[in-house]
């Protein structure tokens, strides 16, 4: 956070109420990723008391969204932040939203986990959901990552692999739904496997809208709903 | 890694400055100041600012104590004419005629430039006797129904006349803090000014005096231009639409006041607006 020079304030106390805010982002960042890491574990394991755990640790994510903007919204009361402060407390709010969306999803698939274990349903597809799920999982982290660096950089190149993600979710669907046509009896556990995998795919989209905060906090600029390729050549450093 | 303080670095970057970043023109000014330096005998107090105000707005002037806001507003309407040491050169023109040229008297100036101070200052008269005083001496009513018609209508636009109708005849200095500072913008509204100018309107009162007085600025902005000189960041993104940084008598950014207060673009603003060191 060196470059928001948010140690910096002559208020002591906000220095700390800012930074006791940011560690608390990246804390339950942390979480969600064990719960996103874990929730694909039982998947792919067909651990159906991993799963179960997964599930039933949500509420943590939850209470943490709850501290956060609790916090968030006594600092937007009692100092009157604005310009990059300002610009940190509303992309913390914002970014907390998609870590709990992001810790739902995580809850999908562990419930999921446990209907498909008794089944060993999952198995057939583990190499395709594996890779799914890597992609998915590194780019939460590096979306994290740019986060907690402020690197505009790395969330733009973050923000762009959603696109692969997408490409392997739709080979994933394909896969599914001709399965489905070919043995319709197994509808049920294809339709979940299915939700497994729209799952770690909207855990993508929530990482490209953390990416798009980053560039939000760092430049001041909103991106959503900007031509990527404009942002790109915008915001991304030109190689020296 | 950055190593360098941000105090130094914001240090460097006032050194640098070699313009104001933003734009400081507008599209039909109705107030123009060009590379305007102002001197205290040999101290100089505002180095090269150029600024245009325009009309239905109200821009708000920022910075820290002793930057030249206060300064720069003074010029608008030639109050620091009473200074003996005070110089000022570059350009300041009304409607484009020169602020400062020989043919321009500094009485008839002030009335179409109006100023309210810090400090709520009823003279020693009457409600009414106070908003009547500058309509009086430029001559601006024929009879007495007249001038009635000037105090009644300045103490309805300044938002203080159905407190006051009842005791016109009463001491200014016998209202609030917060009624004697609209008591002074209607002494100022009385003359039918162009510009109001105001340095630190609210510090001396209290919230709710301070929102009534920046509702009826929201309101005076129909008809009039407004410069505001204020400490108070949140009153500066409250009641102007352009906000103008000053530190160290530069005139370091002008701008929107939503893009200064989200997003300011030099660093020594968003140093300023933020709290931090520099």
């Amino acid at each position: 956070m060196d470059k928001l020079h948010l140690d910096q304030h002559i208020s002591q106390q906000f220095n700390h109420e800012l930074e006791d805010i940011r560690n608390r982002v990246l804390a339950m960042g942390g979480l969600v990723e064990q719960q996103v890491d874990q929730g694909l574990t039982a998947l792919l394991e067909s651990d159906g008391e991993l799963g179960q755990q997964v599930a039933t640790a949500d509420f943590e994510v939850n209470a943490m969204e709850v501290e956060i903007d609790e916090e968030c919204i006594q600092i937007l009361a009692r100092r009157q932040p604005a310009a990059s402060d300002l610009r940190l407390i509303v992309t913390v709010i914002k970014v907390i939203t998609d870590l709990e969306r992001i810790g739902d999803e995580a809850e999908k698939m562990g419930r999921f986990a446990v209907d498909l274990a008794e089944a060993n349903a999952a198995t057939s597809y583990r190499k395709e959901l594996r890779r799914l799920g890597d992609l998915v999982k590194s780019m939460l982290r590096d979306a994290l990552d740019a986060f907690a660096r402020l690197d505009v950089d790395a969330a733009i190149k973050t923000a762009a692999r959603d696109e692969d993600i997408n490409a392997e979710y739709q080979t994933l669907q394909r896969l599914l739904a001709t399965h489905l046509m070919e043995d319709p009896r197994q509808v049920s556990q294809l339709l979940k496997i299915t939700w497994c995998a729209r799952a770690l795919e909207r855990i993508g989209d929530h990482s490209v809208n953390i990416c798009e905060y980053v560039v939000y906090l760092v430049k001041g600029r909103d991106i959503r709903h900007i031509n990527f390729d404009q942002v790109q050549s915008e915001f991304l450093s030109k190689p020296t | 890694m950055n190593t360098k303080s941000n105090t130094s670095a914001a240090s460097d970057a006032f050194d640098n400055l070699k313009e104001t970043v933003g734009v400081v023109t507008v599209d039909d000014p109705k107030m123009s100041a060009r590379n305007v330096d102002v001197f205290y005998g040999e101290k100089q107090a505002i180095y090269d600012v150029s600024l245009d105000i325009a009309n239905n707005e109200v821009i708000a002037m920022i910075g820290p104590s002793g930057c030249g806001k206060s300064t720069f507003l003074r010029c608008l309407n030639r109050m620091n004419d009473s200074i003996p040491t005070c110089r000022v050169t570059g350009e300041m023109s009304l409607d484009g005629e020169d602020l400062y040229g020989a043919g321009l008297d500094p009485v008839l100036l002030r009335a179409r430039v109006g100023m309210v101070f810090q400090k709520p200052n009823p003279f020693a008269k009457s409600i009414y006797d106070n908003v009547a005083y500058g309509p009086r001496i430029h001559g601006l009513a024929s009879n007495r129904a007249e001038l009635d018609d000037i105090v009644i209508s300045s103490l309805q636009k300044a938002g203080l006349h159905e407190e006051v109708q009842d005791r016109l005849d009463a001491p200014g200095t016998s209202l609030s803090g917060g009624q004697q500072q609209r008591l002074c913008i209607a002494r100022t509204i009385a003359v039918s000014p162009e510009v109001i100018l105001m340095d630190e309107p609210c510090s001396a009162l209290d919230p709710i005096a301070t929102a009534r007085i920046e509702e009826l600025i929201d309101e005076l902005r129909e008809n009039y231009a407004i410069a505001i000189v204020t400490h108070s960041m949140q009153q500066a993104a409250r009641v102007s639409q352009r906000t103008a940084y000053f530190h160290l008598g530069k005139l370091v950014e002008v701008g929107s006041t939503n893009n200064i207060f989200t997003n300011p673009r030099h660093e020594l603003t968003e140093n300023y607006i933020t709290g931090r060191f520099g």
